[in-house]
């Protein structure tokens, strides 16, 4: 078996109204980018519909920036906020 | 340990609603190996550099801002100080501008927004490329966009070099006759203790102390400590400094991360995280709306100097937490033109120029981009200059002066700077301040503190 690469997770947020097909577009994207979803969460929290989507973009066929453009794109056809992020940000920001 | 939805919506709130950003990540460059008796071979040399750096710090930037998805807003440069590098050079106006030129159009090619350093230490004493370069400001700074100069007038170690200070009245009218609204005044700033690793401008400069490069970070984010406040109505004070605390300590690491990935990136050494809270004119990324949240009526009424001190002991307390690296100012910038609320508290007579140089005493940086009317006399801004300063050099700490004499302008008219240098409500000054004693010139001695040995 070829040696794996070592994991590289990234985290999806959606912010917005819920509506239908927002996971199927952004599991899509991210298929067609190798991208593999690790853990998809979701909840109401304050007036918004949060959902995050784990993802390891550790054999994904293209760069973070192309990413952001693609989820870009789906935020703007959907009316949604979508950010892309790597999840060190969140382990650094909110564990000691 | 995997981050809660919870966890993951509180960061993108904060840049989704809050402003918070990273400021600025600003590139420290060592300019002293290229110094030459020839001023077009030292132009060409620095040229050079800071083409090629300023570039990679951009394309960097873009990719980080990529990968963590939270804005670098500003990146910028700064260099050893220019008095230093022009020693070797003729000690004229002519070369010192053809100097500032040269890192202007270098600047311009790389990108960058702009290049601090063009400035000199000279707490203790000038030495004529030091004056030079002073006499050479206001062609300098009317001849250049993107140039920011600095001086350092006073130390806690040294005192405070009033010769200097008193000369700085003239040039200061100079450079705000030379340029539209007074704006060059924008792009310099005089210190007590300057730090030598800053990274916000204009008095951000490259240390004779530092490493070939440094690259420092200054995070921000007025907007997330207020709405935090604003969250907690009803706790008690000491209750909101530890909410305060806990909210630095998070964009501080935000900011710790990022400048070791970006400098990792450049292959450069990281300097430090600025915890300075630091306010545009944007809507909500306000200072003075931070103090109004905590319950004072209005920023400038009694009671917001205490509020201001909460806060930044708050800021520094959380800040120190996350990061081993916090240099630089780390306090709480105050500027009149580049908060919306300072210009509100103005225009209301909640805030006058004597309450603003009290609230300098508690948090750091000083008085910052506020306009006096153009008609104010050299001698009341050297008078205004040394009073701000005397503040840093008795407290140890840093304090500056950031003022623009508005050419034309008089007590309650606006003058507008544009872009992030906001606007600014121009403030009654008095007439006359402190001629006689301004005349005299010479070195206030430095004070006890300094004999700490």
């Amino acid at each position: 078996m070829a040696k794996k690469k070592e994991s590289q997770i990234c985290i999806i947020t959606v912010t917005g109204n819920d509506k239908v097909g927002i996971i199927a577009k952004i599991s899509n994207a991210c298929a067609r980018a190798t991208i593999n979803i690790v853990d998809v969460n979701q909840k109401i929290m304050e007036q918004y519909f949060v959902m995050t989507m784990a993802c390891d973009i550790a054999n994904a066929s293209v760069s973070m920036e192309e990413i952001q453009k693609r989820l870009g794109r789906i935020a703007k056809d959907m009316d949604l906020n979508i950010t892309f992020q790597n999840e060190t940000i969140f382990k650094m920001m909110h564990r000691v | 340990m995997t981050i809660s939805v919870e966890e993951v919506f509180e960061t993108v709130n904060m840049t989704m609603h809050q402003n918070f950003d990273i400021r600025t990540v600003t590139l420290g460059i060592n300019l002293k190996d290229c110094m030459d008796r020839n001023t077009d071979k030292f132009c060409r040399r620095i040229h050079k550099r800071i083409v090629e750096r300023g570039k990679q710090l951009n394309r960097f930037a873009d990719q980080i801002e990529a990968k963590y998805g939270i804005p670098i807003t500003n990146r910028r440069i700064s260099i050893t100080p220019a008095a230093l590098l022009l020693e070797p050079l003729p000690r004229t106006i002519k070369t010192a501008v053809k100097v500032a030129k040269t890192l202007d159009d270098a600047a311009e090619k790389a990108e960058i927004d702009f290049l601090g350093g063009f400035g000199a230490l000279v707490q203790k004493g000038m030495t004529s490329s030091d004056e030079n370069l002073i006499n050479a400001l206001p062609d300098a700074l009317a001849a250049t966009n993107r140039i920011c100069a600095f001086l350092n007038f006073a130390s806690t170690l040294a005192g405070m070099n009033m010769t200097a200070i008193a000369k700085f009245g003239h040039t200061l009218k100079e450079i705000a006759a030379k340029t539209k609204n007074g704006i060059g005044c924008a792009r310099i700033a005089v210190f007590a203790n300057v730090p030598e690793d800053n990274p916000f401008m204009a008095g951000a400069h490259h240390g004779v102390g530092e490493p070939d490069f440094s690259l420092n970070i200054g995070i921000s984010g007025p907007g997330v400590v207020r709405s935090v406040i604003a969250n907690n109505p009803d706790c008690d004070l000491t209750e909101l400094s530890e909410v305060i605390k806990r909210t630095v300590f998070k964009i501080t690491r935000a900011g710790e991360l990022i400048g070791r990935d970006m400098a990792t990136l450049m292959g450069v050494d990281f300097g430090i995280v600025d915890i300075s809270l630091a306010s545009t004119p944007a809507a909500g990324d306000s200072v003075a709306e931070i103090i109004e949240a905590m319950g004072v009526s209005q920023m400038g009424r009694p009671g917001s100097t205490a509020a201001l001190a909460l806060l930044i002991d708050a800021v520094k307390k959380g800040g120190a937490m996350a990061s081993g690296n916090v240099g630089g100012l780390s306090g709480t910038f105050i500027p009149i033109s580049e908060d919306a609320g300072m210009i509100r508290a103005v225009q209301d007579g909640a805030l006058n120029i004597e309450k603003f140089e009290a609230l300098t005493a508690v948090c750091s940086v000083g008085m910052d981009m506020f306009a006096v009317p153009g008609a104010t006399a050299a001698e009341v801004l050297s008078a205004i200059i040394a009073d701000e300063l005397a503040i840093g050099v008795a407290n140890n700490k840093t304090t500056s002066v950031r003022v623009i004499p508005a050419p034309g302008k008089k007590a309650g008219d606006i003058v507008h700077f544009g872009g992030l240098l906001g606007s600014a409500p121009v403030m009654k000054v008095a007439k006359k301040a402190a001629p006689a004693f301004i005349a005299r010139q010479g070195r206030i001695p430095a004070p006890l503190k300094a004999l700490r040995n």
